[in-house]
């Protein structure tokens, strides 16, 4: 029976009527950490925060969608601004908005709807924060349409991950995450929970890179409008103009590809070079509407929700949609990536005390599993070594002839992370990592290895 | 660029100008526009539907503050239609906006000839009683239907029209149309142009392998009495000839060939999906025929005489390893036949209409040629009553439906949904509204339930009490998030509707929110 004191608050008008009924009272499909009240509620109000990173199609949806399921305090992150081709699904920006950062211009107008809401807007590239910016989020849900941002948040937090010495993952320490994504009139949206469901990287292979047409061909024997097009952009661009570099929001520059697209498709007798599609595979536009990144953002919006109160399942732990042929969705439970190297326990890196940072990083230079160049270093939130910017480059250049020992406070072991360059399919792409330090012949060590059996 | 062409852009790179027109001109009705309602039509507003009626009779109330974004504290007390219909205007001012102050049962009861003068109508958050009415009322003045339901964590959509037939289905994945088993008179003689035997390796290499497997076939048959490789050690052999012709390892012309030698072996003719179009009532035309129908005829006419058992050819061919100039002759080979069989098949409709008294032209060339091009990948949908539906399932679907471990959630949803409108019309309250009633509700939604299951004739079938509890739980709570989702796809399903293009969903589809396990049943 529900308690008459929940009953006569129900009474009262409350913005809450619908989602009371969800944590208010006690279910049967919940998860096992369902405590149904009015503190729950009020807790997920005070307490939980939800950092949405993207401020577009998804990430637009995504902040209403988490303003009208309880959630109070939101932060959205997103280095846009605002387009005319946005507004056909990006409901929170006018015409009038074109230009303005979207992060900014999102969140004003769902506070300017939803009373009791707070949304800290950050216009900015997801690089530019400290990794500690994202610790302090209880629930990290991702609207974006590039693999390298989600590879990057992902990276992110499950650098915050910890396992204890059975290689168990500490719950305190993980950052779920709610990921969402669209194409047209297919989608999809996975929860991962860093350390027990698989993390972006264990199931990299769902996004396999584009297939690039071979120079030889655009060269000589093009058949395709694309080809045309293809060769326009990355070879005559580069004869034409040296030194010049291409600029896709140039109309300009544009128009220039297309003319010379057209010249050479009529050359070879080759039809279909319009300057739509000319833009299309120039800036490889994903086709985008509405009603797709609002099933997929509302699918995200209720994980959220599920995670953060547990009242009810979880979706375990993708699901894919595709609206064009009928309607077709389905949930699989991938698998963890035991050895994944950005979910996983971590590489362990035994070191002699002695060893400088510089001595570290060349190290990390040659790792067989690591090969990471350029590495800027953080430990326990403290830059050791920096890159960039060049202040922080100087600031810190000294550190490379000290003990890294001694930099991390002489501790026996500890989580170190570097970011930095290594090199995936022929080609340089950022990447973080999380490396256990371990210090030989350092008191205690030893011991809690042998009996950590490992 | 015009700005309206820039602000669809990314849509019209899926659904073309074409589609685009068809949104422009449509009208839409939106009955209640609770969340679910809302949320439908703020997506088909963003991306520029011609007109939309809101009807709702009720009042912005505190609790719809917390589920419905088109509603803001300025709007408390005020008429619920007009404060989402000036929202929805604000965000596209193209979109000509309008709203009813009216409930939509009452509607459905005094007006029905309102109904008639909309494309679509999109019925949100009626219970069973008005769905059946509404159902009939839009049937009989051929108007569009879309039910969408949002309850606690589940929900349903339901098209309801007689008939929606497809030209540009657009499926995503669907083998080109090269005739590779059964070349034409003019590929054969272009493909004997060609020397697989050629010296020089860059030409060789260049040998497109269109080219290269109608060769081989046509080697292949005149050594097996005129037939194609049909058991798995003849496609093996025919593999390994292809895999003999190859003088070097970086040939790709020679790998696309061996990767493709599958559509020599597939079946001739047409799909079984087809000829049973073909065999439709529908194709005997008068007067009263669609123009899709009209075609329809025009294509069965064409299948059996000047088509040999195939459909028009679609013409276009896909990328592949060749020589410029032999790409585009290759091309032109093909384009040639689809232009002779679209002649074909405009022969016969313009001799069709004439004889059911139509305007021999009346049927654009576009159409035709898009017909053509589309003719392997027609869509018929029909949908039954709701009525019917609900007074006499698909019995064997229904119970295969209950016990079958993938669909059993989903069914069991779709029975509660029905249960708790009897049991609203029975108790006047949803079952859980209020919660001083827990288990009363609980135990009379389980005999609601079970009642219904009898009268559907399903008497030995269960349903997981988990679920009931749930479903109490839920009290008829229409969540943003949910909300959000139903009416993403009953968006979704409008546009689809309305483009026709894409496949409209066939049957209902049940929304589970509580594992994602959504299913579509059809009964
Ligand atoms: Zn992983």
């Amino acid at each position: 029976m529900a308690d008459t004191s929940v009953h006569l608050q129900q009474q009262q008008p409350s913005r809450s009527r619908d989602l009371d009924k969800l944590l208010l009272r006690p279910g049967n499909l919940v998860g096992p950490r369902f405590e149904p009240g009015t503190e729950l509620r009020d807790d997920l109000q005070a307490f939980a925060k939800v950092l949405v990173v993207g401020a577009g199609g998804l990430g637009c949806e995504l902040l209403k969608d988490l303003a009208l399921t309880g959630f109070c305090n939101l932060e959205v992150i997103d280095m846009d601004r605002i387009e005319v081709t946005n507004l056909n699904r990006q409901f929170l920006f006018r015409l009038e908005d074109v230009g303005k950062p979207k992060a900014e211009v999102a969140a004003k107008r769902v506070m300017e709807r939803i009373s009791g809401v707070d949304i800290v807007p950050h216009f900015c590239r997801i690089e530019d924060k400290d990794i500690e910016f994202y610790n302090d989020f209880s629930i990290i849900a991702l609207g974006l349409d590039s693999i390298e941002a989600r590879s990057y948040i992902n990276n992110v937090a499950c650098s915050f991950l910890e396992y204890d010495s059975d290689d168990n993952p500490r719950e305190e320490t993980i950052k779920p995450m709610v990921d969402g994504g669209t194409e047209g009139f297919k989608g999809h949206a996975r929860v991962i929970m860093p350390g027990i469901t698989p993390c972006f990287e264990c199931t990299i292979w769902l996004f396999p890179p584009q297939v690039k047409f071979p120079l030889c061909t655009l060269a000589e024997t093009p058949r395709t409008a694309a080809h045309c097009i293809e060769y326009a952009h990355l070879i005559k661009w580069d004869e034409v103009h040296r030194g010049v570099p291409f600029d896709p929001d140039n109309p300009n520059n544009m128009k220039w590809v297309y003319d010379e697209a057209v010249k050479r498709a009529e050359l070879f007798g080759i039809p279909g070079v319009t300057y739509s599609f000319t833009q299309g595979v120039v800036k490889n536009i994903i086709p985008a509407i509405a009603s797709t990144n609002a099933i997929i953002s509302a699918a995200c919006a209720l994980e959220t929700l599920k995670i953060a109160t547990e009242c009810s399942k979880t979706l375990s732990n993708y699901l894919t949609y595709n609206g064009s042929e009928g309607l077709h969705t389905k949930v699989t439970e991938f698998e963890r990536d035991r050895d994944c190297l950005v979910c996983g326990p971590g590489i362990r890196i035994e070191l002699d005390p002695s060893i400088t940072l510089q001595k570290f990083m060349d190290l990390l230079e040659e790792h067989p599993k690591l090969q990471l160049s350029k590495a800027s270093v953080t430990h326990r939130g403290k830059n050791l070594y920096m890159q960039a910017p060049p202040v922080l480059e100087e600031m810190t250049r000294s550190n490379l002839t000290l003990s890294l020992f001694n930099l991390m406070g002489k501790l026996p072991k500890d989580i170190v992370h570097v970011n930095g360059m290594t090199s995936k399919n022929d080609q340089k792409t950022s990447c973080l990592r999380k490396l256990h330090v371990v210090f030989k012949g350092v008191d205690g060590v030893a011991d809690m290895d042998t009996a950590g059996g490992a | 660029m015009a700005e309206p062409k820039v602000k669809y852009d990314r849509q019209l790179r899926i659904w073309g100008d074409q589609g685009q027109a068809a949104l422009e001109k449509s009208n839409i009705c939106l009955l209640n526009c609770g969340p679910t309602g809302s949320e439908t039509l703020k997506n088909l507003v963003l991306g520029g539907i011609g007109s939309i009626t809101v009807v709702d009779g009720s009042k912005v109330e505190v609790g719809d503050l917390g589920n419905n974004f088109l509603v803001d504290e300025s709007s408390l007390g005020q008429s619920k239609a007009k404060c989402v219909c000036s929202f929805l205007q604000e965000l596209n001012d193209a979109v000509k906006a309008k709203y009813v102050e009216e409930y939509p049962d009452a509607l459905i009861e005094t007006n029905p000839s309102f109904f008639s003068q909309f494309t679509l109508v999109i019925a949100t958050q009626l219970v069973e009683s008005s769905m059946v009415k509404l159902d009939l009322i839009c049937r009989n003045a051929n108007v569009i239907l879309i039910f969408a339901r949002s309850y606690g964590l589940t929900g349903f959509v339901r098209i309801s029209l007689k008939e929606h037939t497809v030209i540009e289905s657009k499926p995503e994945h669907f083998l080109d149309d090269l005739r590779l088993n059964n070349p034409w008179p003019e590929l054969k003689r272009f493909a004997e142009g060609f020397d697989l035997n050629v010296q020089d390796p860059v030409v060789h290499k260049h040998i497109p392998y269109v080219v290269i497997l109608v060769k081989v076939a046509d080697e292949w048959a005149k050594s097996h009495g005129g037939g194609l490789p049909s058991t798995r050690e003849e496609k093996r052999e025919f593999k390994e000839l292809l895999k003999a012709g190859m003088v070097a390892q970086d040939e790709d012309n020679y790998k696309e060939a061996i990767e493709s030698s599958f559509k020599v072996f597939a079946p001739r003719g047409i799909s079984s999906e087809l000829q049973q179009m073909l065999n439709d009532s529908s194709t005997e035309v008068d007067s009263s025929s669609s123009d899709f129908w009209v075609l329809v005829a025009a294509l069965k006419d064409f299948v059996t005489n000047e088509g040999g058992g195939e459909t028009p050819l679609e013409g276009s061919i896909p990328d592949m390893t060749s020589s410029t100039e032999q790409y585009v002759n290759l091309q032109n080979i093909y384009q040639a036949k689809a232009e002779a069989d679209i002649l074909a098949i405009e022969r016969v409709t313009k001799n069709t209409l004439k004889k059911i008294g139509r305007d021999p032209n009346s049927i654009p060339r576009a159409t035709i040629k898009s017909f053509c091009k589309n003719a392997r990948k027609l869509k018929v949908c029909r949908y039954r009553l709701i009525a019917d539906e609900f007074n006499s399932p698909n019995l064997p679907e229904l119970q295969k439906y209950l016990t079958d471990e993938d669909y059993s959630i989903a069914m069991g949803i779709y029975i509660l949904l029905r249960a708790v409108d009897r049991f609203a019309a029975n108790y006047n309250s949803f079952p859980g509204q209020f919660d001083n009633a827990m288990d009363e509700d609980i135990s009379r939604l389980k005999s609601t339930a079970v009642g219904l299951l009898n009268d559907l004739g399903c008497n030995s079938a269960t349903l997981a009490e988990d679920l009931i509890n749930e479903m109490c739980r839920f009290g008829a709570a229409e969540l943003h998030a949910v909300a959000a989702l139903v009416g993403g796809i009953a968006s979704q399903e409008a546009i689809k509707l309305i483009t026709r293009q894409f496949v409209p969903i066939s049957g209902t589809y049940i929304f589970n929110g509580i594992d994602h396990k959504s299913q579509l049943l059809l009964l």
